[in-house]
C-alpha cells in the first residue's frame, strides 16, 4: 500500500506541478505585472481613444460573427443529424477545416480572395465595398475561425434527444416551426449555448487571421488582441498589459460560463 | 401504441418526413453549403490558386529549399516534442482529475481550458514575462527554440486532457480490480488494461494537438520571435505576406493546409477504429468532452456492445 500511496503523491506532484508552472504561474504573473505600478497606467492605456476603439471593434466583430455562426450552426446540425444526405460527409469534413488550419493561413486565404487581383475584388470594388483593411474583412476572418463550434456542440445533443418528442408534437398537429421552437430548441439549448460561448471566446481572442486582413491600424482596424501586439511592439507596456488583463478576465468569464453550462447539460 | 414502435433512436421511417421549420431541407441544405463554400472553401481555393501562380516548379523550390524548408522542419520537430510531452502529462492530469481527490480539483479542472479561452497573443506576452529576460525566476528562454516548445505546450495542453478524461470516466473499474486480484501490480495494470483502453482517445488528442501546434501563430510571435533560427512556418508566412511575396506565402500555406488535412484524416481514422471498439472519443462522449475533441465522426452511432475482454492491443 505504501508504494501505491507513493505513486499517487508522485502523480499529484507531476500533474499539479506541470499545471502550476505552465498555466497558473503565467496567469498570476500577468495580473501582478499589470498592477505593479498601481491601477492608473493600465486603466489610462485601455481607456485611451485607441484602446476604447479596439474594445468597440472587438465587440462589433463578436456582435456580427457570433449570431451568424449560431444560426448557421443550428441549421447545419439539424441537416447533419435529421436529414440523411450523401453529401453530409463532405459537409462534416469541411466543418473541421477551420479547427486545423493555421490562423495566418486563414488570413492569407481571405487576403488573396478579397485583395488586389483577387477573384471577388472587381465586383466588390464596383459595389464600393472595402473588405480588406476594414471591418468586413475582420468579420469574415472571425466567422471562418469560429464556424464549427456551434455545430460541434449541437450535433451530439441532437443525436442524444432522438426524435420521439418531435414526432409526438407532429402527431398532435404542431407544424414544423412550432415543433422546432417548442420541442427541439428547448431540448438543445444548453448545447447551443455552450457552442456560443466557445464561438465568442474564439472571436474575442482571434489574432493571426485578423492581423493579416486588418492591417492593424491603430484606432481604425484594431481589435483588442491586435492592440496588445501593437503596444508591445511600441514598448507601451501598460497598454499591452492592460488590454491583456482585460482579455484574461474575459477568458476567465468564458471558463466560468463553460463550467456552468457543462453542469446544466449534464443535469 | 405507435410511439412504442418508433422508440429506436436510429431513423424510423417517419423521420424522413420531418422537415426543417418553414424551409424545406433542400433550401436549408443550399444555404448551408453556400455558406461553407463562400466562407471557407472559396478562400482556400484562392490560396491554392495563388500558390501555383508561378508554376509548380517555383512552388516546390519555395517549400523544399532554404528558409521555407528550415521553418517546416523546425515546426515539425517542435510539434513532435510537444505532443510527446503533453501526451504524458495530459494523461497524468486527466488521471488526477478523474480518479484522485484533492481540494481545488474542480478549479483545476476548469483551468485546463484556459489556453483555449485566452487569446494566443496574450499567452505570448505572458510567457515572455515569465520566461524572458525579466523572468522573476531567472530563466530566460525567450527568442529561442525552447520558447517555441513552451508556447506550443501551453496552447495544446487541453487537447490530450480533454480527449482522455471522458474515456477514464467511462472506464470499467472491474477490469482493474480483476487484474489486481490476480496479482497484477500498478504498472502492469496501467500497461495492460488502462493504457490500451485510453489509446484511441489519446491518439486522437495527440493528432489534434499536433494539427494545432503546426499552425500556431500568436503564441510564438512575441515569445519565440522571428529570427531565422526560431522561425516556424506560420511566422515565416506572416513575414512573406508583409514583404509582398504572396505566391511564396501561399505555397507554404498550402503545405500547412495539407499537413492539417492529414492530421484530420488520422483523427477520423482513429475515431472510426475507436468506435468499433466502443470506446469512442467523439460520438457519445460528445459535448462532455469539452472544447477540443470534437466528435469528428459525429453522426456514427456508437455501437452498444462492449467486449472489454477483446481489448488486448
Amino acid at each position: 500500500m505504501t508504494s501505491a500511496a507513493g505513486s499517487r503523491w508522485g502523480l499529484r506532484f507531476l500533474g499539479i506541478g506541470y499545471l502550476a508552472v505552465l498555466l497558473i504561474a503565467p496567469l498570476v504573473l500577468i495580473f501582478f505585472k499589470t498592477f505593479e505600478d498601481g491601477l492608473a497606467p493600465p486603466w489610462e492605456a485601455v481607456t485611451s481613444p485607441d484602446g476604447l476603439h479596439a474594445l468597440k471593434l472587438t465587440l462589433i466583430t463578436v456582435a456580427i460573427a457570433v449570431p451568424l455562426n449560431t444560426v448557421f450552426g443550428v441549421l447545419c446540425s439539424l441537416l447533419l443529424v435529421r436529414h440523411k444526405w450523401k453529401g453530409n460527409w463532405l459537409l462534416d469534413a469541411s466543418l473541421n477545416l477551420p479547427f486545423a488550419i493555421s490562423p495566418v493561413v486563414i488570413g492569407l486565404s481571405l487576403f488573396l480572395l478579397y485583395g488586389k487581383d483577387g477573384w471577388l475584388e472587381p465586383g466588390l470594388a464596383e459595389a464600393g465595398i472595402k473588405v480588406l483593411f476594414s471591418v468586413p474583412g475582420m468579420v469574415l476572418a472571425c466567422i471562418f475561425v469560429s464556424l464549427p463550434f456551434v455545430v460541434r456542440e449541437t450535433v451530439p445533443v441532437l443525436q442524444e434527444i432522438g426524435t420521439e418528442q418531435e414526432q409526438a408534437a407532429e402527431t398532435l398537429g404542431a407544424n414544423a416551426w412550432q415543433t422546432f421552437w417548442r420541442i427541439t430548441l428547448p431540448a438543445i439549448r444548453w448545447g447551443v449555448a455552450y457552442g456560443v460561448v466557445l464561438t465568442t471566446a474564439r472571436v474575442l481572442g482571434e489574432f493571426g487571421a485578423v492581423s493579416v486582413v486588418s492591417g492593424n491600424i491603430s484606432g481604425e482596424t484594431q481589435t483588442l488582441p491586435l492592440f496588445v501586439e501593437k503596444n508591445y511592439e511600441n514598448f507601451n507596456l501598460p497598454g499591452a498589459f492592460g488590454a491583456s488583463v482585460l482579455l484574461a478576465l474575459l477568458a476567465l468569464v468564458v471558463l466560468l460560463a463553460m463550467n456552468l453550462l457543462k453542469r446544466k447539460e449534464d443535469a | 401504441m405507435e410511439a412504442h414502435a418508433a422508440s429506436g433512436s436510429t431513423a424510423p421511417p417517419r423521420v424522413r418526413h420531418w422537415r426543417l421549420p418553414g424551409v424545406g431541407a433542400g433550401l436549408g441544405r443550399g444555404v448551408v453549403v453556400l455558406w461553407i463554400s463562400l466562407m471557407v472553401l472559396l478562400p482556400l481555393a484562392a490560396l491554392t490558386a495563388e500558390s501555383l501562380s508561378e508554376g509548380l516548379g517555383q512552388f516546390w523550390t519555395t517549400v523544399s529549399t532554404g528558409q521555407g524548408l528550415k521553418s517546416l522542419q523546425l515546426i515539425l520537430v517542435c510539434s513532435l516534442i510537444v505532443v510527446a510531452i503533453n501526451a504524458v502529462f495530459g494523461t497524468i492530469i486527466a488521471w488526477l482529475l478523474v480518479r484522485d481527490r484533492f481540494p481545488g480539483k474542480s478549479i483545476l479542472n476548469a483551468i485546463i481550458d484556459l489556453p483555449f479561452a485566452l487569446p494566443t497573443i496574450v499567452a505570448s506576452l505572458i510567457l515572455i514575462q515569465l520566461w524572458g529576460n525579466k523572468s522573476p525566476v531567472g530563466i530566460d528562454i525567450a527568442l529561442t527554440r525552447t520558447a517555441i516548445v513552451v508556447a506550443l505546450l501551453f496552447v495544446t495542453l487541453p487537447f490530450v486532457v480533454r480527449a482522455v478524461q471522458p474515456l477514464l470516466i467511462e472506464m470499467d473499474r472491474e477490469m482493474e480490480e480483476a487484474a489486481a486480484s490476480l496479482g497484477a501490480g500498478g504498472f502492469t495494470i496501467f500497461r495492460r488494461i488502462i493504457f490500451p483502453n485510453l489509446l484511441p482517445g489519446l491518439a486522437a488528442g495527440v493528432a489534434l494537438a499536433f494539427a494545432r501546434a503546426l499552425g500556431e501563430y500568436g503564441s510564438v510571435l512575441i515569445f519565440a520571435g522571428g529570427k531565422p533560427d526560431t522561425q516556424v512556418t506560420s511566422i515565416f508566412i506572416g513575414q512573406k505576406i508583409e514583404s509582398g511575396d504572396a505566391p511564396g506565402a501561399a505555397a507554404l500555406s498550402v503545405v500547412l493546409l495539407l499537413l492539417a488535412l492529414a492530421c484530420l484524416f488520422v483523427v477520423s481514422m482513429i475515431q472510426r477504429w475507436g468506435n468499433r471498439h466502443e470506446r469512442s472519443a467523439g460520438a457519445g462522449a460528445g459535448s462532455g468532452a469539452g472544447v477540443t475533441v470534437m466528435p469528428l465522426s459525429g453522426f456514427d452511432e456508437p455501437s452498444a456492445d462492449t467486449h472489454p475482454e477483446d481489448q488486448r492491443d
